[in-house]
């Protein structure tokens, strides 16, 4: 919303620098995106006499302009226009001025010709006027003379607000105005325009209005005007149009927007001879009506439009939405039926929507229009009017009333604003800040009954509405700052975000970075990873490429890796933690959604991810966890396992499957692990146990055993583990061995035990019958032997 | 008695002698033995001692003494040289140009935005605050409909909002902001609460320099009795002092949100008198609180909330949002 100083200056005395100004437009809730000087740097523009044209002898697209700037003298200058003659009065910008855009004239030699000066147009002069060219003054001024004096120019500001959608009443220069003055402490006074009616003649006479639906139409009134001769708006009108960003069209359609702009209230304006019947009519539309726009275009209506139709129940326009193209003003147009209604604000805002028609006319019906402004609305359009153009007015408006909604009073408690701010103000002080915003109050013991008016009654119908604009104009800034401080509570993380932390930290200082894919993968890309297809799907993605959610953090960090592979960065160690959206189970409220830790190490093979989960077992105290191997999906069949704990999987280690790694344009193997954090963290770990560090000798047996492939070594190692019993205080398989020495389809696995008793030295006794019994158990129960 | 003097210094001065010749700790240890050892001349001269009268006894013994000593005091010398020279050719001879290395395994790197996270997350706990998370998936009625989104509300309805195929059409989206947690949170827990929510969000945004269409946001939700607009902007207060430092200040601008009424915007002032827009705020609407299961009669709260991403963005210089989601490890490992 846009708003000049000049026109807020109408309704009420503000003063003050236009910057501080801007700020208390701020301070009030009205956020100010740009403040604009209009008409300043006109020093140096003088009013200057065309004394003749001429061609310049090196270009056609400039001409010699002599004129004479009031000194009788002829004086040259280059112009790139060609609208003006002989005669004509044109600003001139002389030598030393400085433009607005802050370009200084100079004299200069443009083509070989000297310029000594600028003719300005009216944009360069901080002027709003469509026309082109050279701006050419009214005959009459004095030659010589300074342009913004004899002009009458006065300089002005240009406010862009942004007005929230809970002020209907800032979406015009009045109510703009109203809440500014109250802020600053002044008088706020509404228009009160004079517009005489011909009393001999009643408009009820000659027209009628109905509404049907009452839902959609709170009041339609029309006046019926006579007489109007449609033209040129007024200079000063036209100017402030363009100010304010409208395009100036003829008076008629000009004096709506002023309306519009100034209180609030859009208009529409029939053809009264070309309404059939002299008759409008409001109505819901029929599924399937169709009425022609202004814009020319075909528009069908559903049953949620209001239709406004005539007296033959013919569509004759969409309701606070456009115009038809009917019964349009045209040059011949000489009896006008002015309307101007309240509609139901959501009626409205659907249709501008489904129709792609929002207009500053429906912004303002959606936001909720001042029915009580109309009266006043109408009479300020015929005064505009007539400025322009003869108008007969008939007498008494023709007004239909629906379901108009009637405005609140609100039982406003002055504990509850104080306890809501945090101030201390008494009844009194509260009403006085109200009053001048249009709330009038009534004392009810300590408290107060509000009384809404009626350009705030959409938005403001509780307590806490009324409560929010005594804070408004209280100002924020004056309420003291306090803090207040849990006392049932301490700040902490939660155990998990703890956990969640330390294992974030642990993986950056074990040399893997942090990445964030997307979460959204495109069509294909789990079946390219070897995972199942199903997934959850968005139904108005960006692109398509953007509209499968993750079930798995594996195909975001494969591209991730792909891409730095074809960036010369072959060997990323990188890893996401993330939610995954799992289509578990359809019919619950929400799919699974879990947290999951996904980690990749480029050129690197199994043992590599085993190591880092290792890392994260141990950050996180995770006991008895064991490897399983087996082939989860994507992943490299004869290389991964599942990490289990207690029976419960959380999670899988080893390799990307490379068929898998190469679909994705990866062509190194892939150390992987992914682990489901939901469940690790959810499972018990971090007992924190400690065990006594014993103050006597440990021994050390080395074993190595030859067993056959299909035995895991951590079947190995949990035997051994077992049979070693509890003298055994570390267990580390040391060497792997594969080759000549041992028979093909085994390995050797040697370990080392050692062995130590929180309580006395072993003797060798104790420490003989523990290698006998792992032996025993290794040899016995895995068919290994042991390797001498 | 003067050729016993003499004997004496020559065999001292003889011993001294080859103690300074020797060169390495065996060639002193030999040395050692043989001019302090018990075939040693001046072992041998004492010996002799008892074969002369008592006054030369006496003047040649405490020679022999005083000689003995000294060249006992000289092997100790000689040691500590040799032992310097053998340590600085040992150590020369390990020295190392420690410019030639360049050590294939560097640190891993925290994600910008996780870094900034979790510093927001530090200092609300700080304030006393603790931290609450929810799914990214929610239903239309936690992230609109408890948050006193009128039906038919533009956000409600536009394509701002990115939906998914779960449920009845309309039904189920990505989240548009945190708030959805923070009507979990309250529908789980009873006031006082005083709760932050760091999460992921999502909006249909084309992805520009500083667009994405997934991006983070931290909101607080304060409950307990007599919360007003001063608690809220003096928390916001503190917060900005603890976050950005003590030279920086904050203030409300009046504004509009569905679930917040007063509602406000939040702005925090440079040291240099500048503003930054921060976010938005106010105190939770009564419907929201009654969405929520709490009288609103009883209690009454704030909640505020801002993006986390934009941090990271001003904080390094990025130019680009999109350069956080690259996963280009040239940018990733600059943090």
């Amino acid at each position: 919303m846009k708003v000049l100083l000049s026109w807020l200056r109408e309704f009420a005395p503000i003063e003050g620098d236009p910057h501080w100004l801007a700020d208390q437009l701020s301070a009030l809730g009205l956020a100010v995106e740009s403040v604009e000087v209009l008409g300043a740097n006109l020093e140096g523009v003088v009013v200057a006499k065309v004394l003749a044209t001429r061609p310049h002898p090196q270009a056609d697209r400039i001409q010699l302009v002599d004129v004479d700037r009031g000194d009788g003298e002829s004086l040259q200058v280059c112009c790139g226009a060609f609208n003006m003659a002989p005669g004509d009065l044109v600003p001139l910008a002389t030598l030393g001025t400085t433009m607005a855009n802050g370009m200084l004239i100079e004299r200069r030699k443009l083509r070989g010709e000297w310029s000594n000066g600028m003719l300005c147009a009216a944009r360069e002069i901080g002027l709003t006027d469509a026309a082109d060219g050279i701006l050419i003054l009214p005959s009459g001024l004095e030659v010589g003379a300074d342009f913004a004096a004899a002009m009458g120019i006065e300089t002005d500001v240009l406010y862009d607000l942004d007005v929230t959608g809970n002020r209907p009443d800032a979406l015009c220069v009045a109510g703009v105005a109203r809440d500014l003055a109250a802020w600053l402490g002044v008088v706020f006074t509404m228009i009160d325009p004079v517009a005489a009616a011909d009393a001999s003649w009643q408009g009820s006479d000659e027209a009628a209005v109905q509404i049907l639906n009452g839902d959609l139409c709170g009041r339609f009134a029309a006046r019926v005007l006579r007489d109007v001769a449609v033209g040129p708006s007024p200079r000063w009108l036209a100017q402030r149009l363009t100010a304010m960003g409208m395009r100036p069209i003829n008076n008629v359609v000009d004096a709506s927007n002023y309306v519009m702009l100034e209180l609030g209230q859009p208009s529409h304006t029939f053809d009264l001879g070309r309404v059939a019947g002299r008759t409008i009519t409001v109505r819901w539309a029929g599924e399937g009506e169709t009425v022609q726009t202004l814009d020319g275009q075909l528009r069908y209506l559903s049953g949620r439009d209001g239709a406004i139709c005539d007296g033959d129940g013919t569509v004759i326009g969409i309701a606070g939405v456009m115009g038809g193209a009917s019964t349009e003003i045209s040059p011949t147009t000489t009896e006008v039926l002015l309307e101007m209604a309240w509609w139901d604000p959501m009626s409205i805002a659907r249709t501008a929507r489904r129709l792609g028609l929002r207009s500053e006319a429906s912004t303002r019906f959606e936001r909720g229009t001042d029915p009580e402004i109309i009266d006043v609305a109408m009479r300020r359009f015929v005064q505009l009017l007539r400025e322009s153009s003869p108008v007969r007015l008939a007498s008494g408006e023709i007004v239909a009333q629906g379901n108009l909604p009637e405005a609140a009073t609100v039982a406003v408690r002055t504990d509850r604003v104080n306890a809501m701010l945090g101030v201390a103000l008494s009844r009194d002080a509260i009403a006085a800040l109200l009053a001048p915003i249009g709330f009038s109050s009534q004392a009810v013991g300590e408290d107060l009954e509000v009384r809404v008016p009626s350009f705030r009654m959409v938005d403001t119908t509780s307590e806490i509405d009324v409560i929010e604009e005594v804070g408004r104009h209280y100002g924020f800034e004056r309420i003291p700052k306090t803090v207040p401080r849990p006392t049932a509570q301490a700040g902490a993380l939660s155990a998990l975000q703890w956990d969640r932390r330390r294992m974030r930290h642990a993986l950056v200082g074990f040399g893997l970075t942090e990445v964030m894919p997307l979460p959204f993968l495109a069509p294909g890309d789990l079946a390219r990873a070897g995972l199942p297809a199903d997934a959850v799907r968005v139904t108005n993605p960006l692109v398509e490429a953007e509209s499968v959610m993750r079930t798995s953090l594996l195909p975001g960090v494969l591209k991730t890796l792909a891409f730095n592979a074809s960036h010369r960065n072959p060997d990323l160690a990188c890893f996401e933690i993330g939610h995954v959206f799992l289509p578990t189970d359809r019919s619950a409220p929400l799919p699974d959604e879990r947290e999951q830790l996904g980690v990749a190490i480029a050129g690197a093979a199994s043992p590599a991810a085993i190591e880092v989960w290792q890392v994260i077992a141990d950050v996180l105290g995770v006991g008895q966890w064991r490897l399983r191997a087996d082939a989860p999906a994507g992943m490299h069949p004869t290389r991964s396992a599942y990490i289990e704990l207690a029976g419960t999987i959380l999670g899988a280690v080893g390799e990307v499957d490379p068929a898998v790694a190469a679909s994705y344009g990866v062509e190194r193997r892939i150390a992987w692990l992914q682990v489901d954090l939901t469940a690790l963290l959810a499972s018990p770990h971090g007992s924190g146990a400690y065990r006594k560090v014993s103050r006597y000798p440990s021994s050390d047996v080395d074993l190595a055993f030859v067993v056959v492939e299909s035995v895991p070594a951590a079947a190995v190692a949990a035997a051994l583990h077992d049979a070693a019993g509890e003298l055994l205080v570390d267990l580390a398989l040391f060497d792997v061995y594969r080759g000549d020495r041992v028979p093909s389809g085994s390995r050797s696995l040697a370990y080392r035990l050692r062995f130590q008793a929180g309580d006395r030295t072993l003797t060798d006794t104790e420490v003989a019958a523990a290698r006998t019994r792992c032996i025993e158990a290794i040899t016995r129960d895995l068919g290994a032997a042991l390797r001498s | 008695m003067t050729t016993e003097f003499e004997a004496v210094e020559r065999a001292r001065d003889e011993a001294l002698a080859r103690v300074g010749g020797a060169v390495t700790f065996a060639e002193l240890a030999t040395v050692e033995t043989e001019v302090l050892g018990r075939r040693s001349v001046i072992v041998e001269m004492r010996k002799a001692l008892g074969g002369l009268d008592a006054q030369a006894r006496r003047s040649v013994g405490q020679l022999l003494n005083a000689a003995m000593s000294a060249v006992g005091d000289a092997v100790v010398l000689r040691r500590s040289a040799i032992e310097a020279v053998e340590r600085a050719g040992q150590l020369e001879a390990e020295r190392l140009d420690l410019t030639e290395f360049s050590p294939q395994r560097r640190r891993g790197h925290l994600h910008p935005f996780t870094a900034a996270w979790e510093r927001l997350e530090d200092v609300f706990v700080g304030m006393g605050f603790q931290v609450a998370e929810g799914p990214e998936i929610e239903t239309e009625w936690f992230n609109f409909g408890a948050l006193n989104f009128p039906a038919g509300h533009p956000a409600r309805e536009s394509q701002d909002s990115l939906w998914v195929d779960w449920g009845e059409p309309g039904h189920t989206l990505l989240r548009t902001h945190t708030s959805p947690v923070q009507v979990r949170t309250m529908l789980a827990q009873e006031p006082p609460i005083y709760v932050v929510c760091p999460g992921r969000v999502f909006r249909q945004d084309t992805p520009d320099a500083t667009h994405m269409p997934v991006f983070h946001q931290i909101e607080g939700l304060v409950i307990d009795r007599g919360i007003s607009v001063g608690d809220l902007a003096g928390t916001l207060d503190s917060f900005v002092k603890a976050f950005f430092g003590g030279e920086f200040s904050s203030r409300l601008r009046p504004s509009y949100f569905p679930f917040t009424e007063p509602s406000a915007e939040f702005d925090v002032r440079r040291p240099d008198g500048s503003w930054l827009e921060l976010g938005g705020c106010g105190m939770v609407h009564p419907n929201v609180l009654r969405a929520g299961g709490i009288d609103p009669e009883q209690w009454s709260g704030f909640a505020f909330g801002f993006g986390i991403d934009r941090f990271a963005l001003t904080r390094h210089g990025v130019e680009d949002l999109r350069e956080f989601w690259s996963g280009d490890v040239r940018f990733l490992s600059q943090f």
